[in-house]
């Protein structure tokens, strides 16, 4: 919502653009069968297109709105995501433009209880979180988007039927220019948390709803505070309430406040009595000067998901799929991530270069990753929005004795975001070979980054295929090279890399590791092997390489053997 | 005092609150009284439960 005598994008700070509907081939009545049609141009779609340009792969991307979205506004953006937005070739807008940020406070009625800490590896190329309004994150997205030639953007286009056969799938599709048909071998469902399709196909999401209500308002105020994540428990300008404060670019704010058990939703809603909550707070935290009324909105948790995240020739990305609690910045950040596992699988597979069957490992894969997000977000939305007479006694007593304590101050931990292991999943064959291992990563675990002494980072040089990463000290023996050679026959964007590696191969990469750095990371001695799927995510490692096992799971991780 | 881990903790806090519920706001009081009693025995150690009451009334409002 916006203040009184404001349009719907009457913002502040930010221009919607407005995009026309344009003529498409469908219209003259020429029949196109697309390889990939995606619902819904929000930055879990856009991402998605952009994943499939990365390997090629045309796309047609439809969107009912004329603008960015005014309704769902990420802010945060975590380290896992702007590696993704770096692999799409889009990540430098965010860079210049977003806030990072790794620390935060906790208090209680007014006395700081807990420092969030978030760790931040001297080999990381990114900070582990980043703030941007989620209208940039879209105009940047769409920014990539519009220089793509493999992307086919219409705006103004309604989905408006589905039919699912064998081999396609049809849309209907509503334009002020006319309606038509597309056709398309796959649908990438990214139409958001009250998706369309997921309606159509008559699926719907299970689980649990919360009963906590926050007001949700972003404000422009000139305040000098760094960018952390602040919250705020019994403070007195929400009594009975807990507040969260973010910063935004352009001297924009996020304040979150919680209503009082039985408040009326309707009531809090108005403006005068948002001004008035939000002049509160702000006063506790010392803000005395003007502030301006950007937009606000009302928000209970929920952990909702799907039971499969494929229905046939139709996959559900991001909202469509799952819907999670706003604490701990999951819901733009698993869409991010779903994006990019499809994204990379669908564009090996419709390549030829991986067989359909990969296409399973997506739902497992992601919804296991939105379970254990519901797991973590089940503690934090408990801790945010105690429902019960017991929870909120808990809470006060751990809250209250944290003034005095240090042992209970960790329950006030927000619980940020992490990327998922895939250590269960199938593509991750050989998890067991982490016992051989007493440090590093696990398998499944997303890679970690290592600075180079040219200020170049080791993940700057994977590929978009699988990529290894051989440690060696002398120059790699036989059975490594052949080794090498055969992954190298069996996916043509193989890209591997010797770390450490005195001699050379012809078309692989020496990395060097004068101080053992990169070793340690991996907990690696030479003679090591790990073996890395296109999302970075590491695909199995070995203490010292073991062929059959190796390119077993390449095979798998390219749909060509069963797991 | 021994230094319990962290998720112990988590799962202690957890156990107290859905307790406090399946006991009912009629006999939580009674609940916890009987708990903490259950726990002084456990303990075993008075001068340590002295401490933990004091510190338990520190700041009561």
């Amino acid at each position: 919502m916006r203040p009184a005598g404001k349009g719907p994008l009457d913002s502040l700070y930010f221009n919607y653009p407005n995009f026309p509907a344009r003529h498409v081939p469908e219209l003259d009545g020429i029949a196109v069968r697309h390889p990939v049609v995606i619902v819904g141009a929000g930055p879990i779609g856009m991402t998605g297109a952009l994943v499939l340009a990365r390997y090629g792969i045309r796309s047609v991307l439809i969107d009912r709105k004329d603008t960015f979205n005014d309704g769902s506004r990420a802010i945060c953006l975590a380290r896992p995501s702007m590696h993704i937005l770096e692999r799409i070739g889009a990540v430098a807008p965010f860079v210049e433009k977003a806030l990072g940020w790794r620390f935060g406070r906790s208090y209680y009625r007014g006395e700081q209880i807990f420092r969030l800490e978030m760790p931040d590896p001297p080999g990381e190329k990114y900070l582990p979180m980043y703030n941007l309004q989620q209208q940039y994150i879209e105009q940047f997205l769409h920014d990539a988007v519009s220089a793509c030639d493999l992307v086919d953007m219409r705006w103004q286009s309604e989905l408006v039927g589905i039919e699912c056969r064998a081999n396609s799938v049809s849309l209907g599709v509503s334009s002020p220019a006319g309606d038509y048909r597309l056709d398309a071998d796959y649908v990438l469902a990214a139409d958001g948390a009250r998706s369309p399709i997921r309606s159509m196909l008559g699926l719907r999401l299970k689980g649990e709803n919360y009963e906590g209500k926050y007001v949700i308002a972003d404000i422009r105020m000139d305040h000098d505070f760094p960018t952390e994540r602040r919250a705020f428990f019994e403070p007195s300008g929400n009594p009975g309430g807990t507040v969260l404060i973010h910063k935004q670019p352009d001297n924009i704010w996020r304040v979150d406040y919680q209503l009082r058990e039985g408040e009326s939703e309707e009531e809090a809603l108005r403006e005068e009595n948002i001004r008035a909550r939000v002049s509160a707070i702000l006063a506790d935290i010392g803000h005395e000067k003007p502030w301006e009324l950007e937009w606000w909105s009302i928000y209970s948790a929920n952990t909702l998901c799907l039971d499969d995240y494929r229905h046939g020739r139709v996959f559900f990305i991001g909202d469509s799929a799952h819907i999670v609690p706003i604490f701990g910045v999951r819901g733009l950040n698993n869409g991010l991530a779903d994006a990019d596992n499809l994204g990379w699988k669908l564009g090996l597979v419709l390549n030829g270069e991986a067989e359909d069957q990969l296409l399973d490992s997506y739902s497992p894969e992601r919804r296991g990753a939105t379970l254990e997000v519901f797991a973590n977000a089940t503690k934090s939305t408990r801790f945010m929005t105690p429902p019960t007479r017991g929870w909120r006694l808990a809470r006060e007593a751990a809250l209250s004795l944290s003034l005095k304590h240090d042992f209970p101050r960790g329950l006030a931990n927000p619980r940020q975001m992490q990327p998922y292991t895939y250590s269960e999943s199938p593509l991750t064959p050989y998890a067991d070979r982490d016992a051989d291992f007493a440090a590093g990563p696990i398998g499944g675990s997303a890679a970690p980054n290592a600075r180079l002494a040219d200020g170049t980072h080791l993940l700057d040089y994977a590929g978009n295929g699988m990529t290894a990463l051989l440690f060696c000290d002398g120059s790699p023996n036989y059975a490594q090279a052949a080794l090498l050679g055969q992954l190298g026959k069996l996916d043509q964007r193989f890209v591997p890399l010797l770390i450490r590696c005195q001699g050379s191969l012809p078309q692989a990469r020496a990395i060097s590791d004068e101080n053992g750095e990169i070793a340690r990371l991996f907990g690696a001695e030479p003679g090591a092997f790990y073996l890395l799927r296109p999302d970075l995510h590491i695909a199995g490692r070995w203490k010292a390489i073991v062929p059959g096992e190796i390119l077993r799971t390449a095979s798998i991780c390219l749909g060509r053997q069963m797991p | 005092m021994s230094a319990m881990p962290f998720e112990d903790l988590e799962a202690a806090y957890e156990m107290l609150a859905m307790a406090i519920d399946s006991a009912g706001a009629q006999r939580e009081t009674l609940f916890l009284t009987r708990l903490v009693l259950l726990l002084s025995h456990e303990l075993g150690d008075i001068t340590a439960f002295r401490n933990a009451v004091g510190a338990a009334l520190e700041g009561l409002e």
